[in-house]
């Protein structure tokens, strides 16, 4: 099967860390849950209401600008490989893939835009998950383009709408708005003094709730967090949107502070830490992901503290992606076993290490002033 | 992997952190990471639900809530007519089964809404079936309104032009 090809690069525009505050937010999601008038959705959703949903999306794409050139892929006809790495790219979820054994349902497809950061998955909980996906710090940008992209299948569409409830869901934590807006940030500091607990707590009472790097049921690793707001109902998407915005930038704020204290107060542990991690990634001969995201982690901060200079965010973002399982399998054209993964993802950060942002040994920086002398 | 805080949980958090100076990785399990205050990920996404659908009990969420018991349980509301889920499995999944269970239960899930959202009147975009009724039409210019208003003081120029003459085509009086 050819699907490899629409996917090859699909979904990775984020990865240039080009947004604002990009050492600190690595990108910033938004997706609309909607659902069709007139067929089953979530539990009670048969096959055919799932073909009707995709035949109509099927039907009116081409009259749908945002989409004109999309590709729609039934997961069903996808080699599991390159579902596997939908997943880890974050366009589609756990559930569409039928994680749970049975693997994905008929009817469950996946669009993708090859000319702007948009993708709908398709008979997932809800009958459409609108979603984009941005670099950086960039809500309102990705609220405004989702918001054009709802727009113009709204036209095409008939949406299950209630003029009270808003936009209709299967569940009713996502009813009204449909809005999920998060941003994904790298909070290491915050964690390192210990303050974490107190933002993450913070969070809950301004409305927000946090999960880790993969979403929903996945672990908190490497430091990073998911923040987004935890209800739909009740406020514009555009209030929803901008309160997030101005929360994200209080968390980074605090994580800039806290910055500030680990180098004031712990400077040479802080480097030294910065420096092993640089130091195992660069030679290390076997990593698994969760190592890698946990030294990334590390030298995320000291590329950002300018303790690695010449070391680019976009580089790290790269490795955070193509360091996943499914990703090495596909560059090495065959499944690898835990051991085999290992090896390829340390070589993958050796490589990249050395050919990109390389960090002068100390006698290129140290002249002068001794950067690695101990001050007391 | 068993959880380094108290030995006996399974750990599924592993959080990089200092502890004496040194950089280590913790691996706890839910109880404790939600003691140091870091809540499992997919806690708190679905806990207010799942709570507040125990509280929903077996008698009904119309008006006046705890107060009375006894003939709430009449309120106990049948199937959804269009697919067919029945009030206890939603209770149980917490998932509607299609748009008309929304009416099904309507007065359930209202009291429900108040309590995971504080409230149940939907203040955003506003959808324009293809055939609007005058009140749709009128909510939907009040959203748009409201969008133009923020766009312009964003100084959105090109996005408040297209939310104008959005508006001028919905308007009643207006000729074009
Ligand atoms: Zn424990
Ligand atoms: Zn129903």
């Amino acid at each position: 099967m050819s699907d490899l090809l629409p996917i090859q690069d699909s979904g990775l525009g984020w990865l240039d860390a080009s947004g604002e505050h990009s050492d600190i937010v690595l990108s910033t999601r938004v997706r609309l849950a909607r659902n069709l008038q007139g067929h089953a959705f979530g539990p009670k959703a048969r096959l055919n209401d799932r073909t009707a949903v995709l035949d109509q999306v099927r039907g009116v794409r081409d009259r749908v600008d945002l989409l004109r050139s999309a590709e729609i892929q039934e997961l069903v006809q996808m080699e599991a490989r390159s579902r596997r790495i939908l997943l880890e790219r974050r366009l589609v979820s756990r559930d569409l893939m039928g994680e749970n054994g049975s693997g994905p349902a008929r009817g469950t497809a996946v669009v993708l835009s090859p000319d702007h950061p948009l993708s709908v998955m398709i008979n997932e909980e809800d009958h459409l998950r609108l979603q984009t996906l941005f670099s950086g710090l960039r809500l309102r940008e990705a609220w405004s383009l989702l918001d054009a992209l709802d727009e113009e299948l709204g036209r095409e569409l008939a949406y299950a709408y209630h003029h009270e409830f808003g936009f209709l869901t299967s569940c009713p934590t996502n009813v009204g708005t449909g809005l999920r807006a998060s941003v994904l940030m790298h909070l290491p500091a915050l964690v390192l003094t210990k303050e974490i607990g107190k933002v993450l707590q913070g969070l809950s009472q301004v409305g927000l709730t946090f999960r880790g790097l993969y979403g929903e049921g996945s672990e908190v690793v490497g430091n990073f967090f998911q923040l987004s707001n935890q209800t739909t109902l009740g406020k514009s998407e555009e209030d929803l949107v901008d309160h997030l915005d101005r929360i994200v930038r209080q968390v980074i704020q605090y994580e800039t502070h806290a910055r500030q204290v680990l180098l004031r107060d712990a400077a040479s542990v802080t480097e030294d830490k910065i420096w092993r991690a640089y130091g195992l990634l660069r030679y290390a001969r076997a990593l698994s992901f969760e190592e890698l995201m946990n030294l990334l982690s590390g030298i995320r901060l000291g590329a950002s503290l300018k303790l690695l200079p010449g070391l680019r965010v976009y580089s790290l973002n790269k490795i955070m992606i193509f360091t996943q399982a499914a990703h090495l399998e596909e560059a090495a054209g065959r499944s690898l076993s835990v051991a085999e993964s290992d090896a390829h993802r340390a070589t993958f950060v050796r490589r990249i290490l050395s050919t990109e942002g390389v960090v002068p040994p100390d006698e290129e920086n140290a002249d002068g002033n001794a950067s690695g002398d101990p001050t007391d | 992997m068993v959880c380094e805080n108290c030995g006996s949980g399974n750990a599924v958090i592993h959080l990089t952190q200092i502890v004496d100076q040194e950089m280590r990785t913790l691996h706890l399990c839910e109880e404790c990471a939600a003691e140091k205050g870091l809540e499992t990920s997919s806690v708190p996404q679905n806990f207010p639900l799942t709570d507040f659908l125990a509280q929903m009990g077996g008698k009904g969420e119309a008006e006046g809530a705890s107060g009375g018991t006894g003939e709430e349980r009449e309120t106990a509301v049948g199937p959804c007519s269009f697919c067919g889920l029945e009030f206890s499995e939603f209770k149980e999944t917490g998932r509607l089964g299609c748009p008309h269970c929304w009416s099904s239960f309507e007065l359930h899930l209202r009291g429900l809404l108040r309590r995971v959202h504080g409230g149940s009147q939907h203040l955003g975009k506003v959808y324009l079936s293809p055939d609007p009724s005058v009140s749709e039409r009128e909510q939907r210019l009040e959203a748009l309104r409201r969008k133009l208003r923020r766009a312009v003081e964003l100084e959105d120029f090109e996005k408040a032009a297209d939310l104008r003459d959005e508006i001028r085509t919905l308007e009643p009086a207006a000729g074009r």
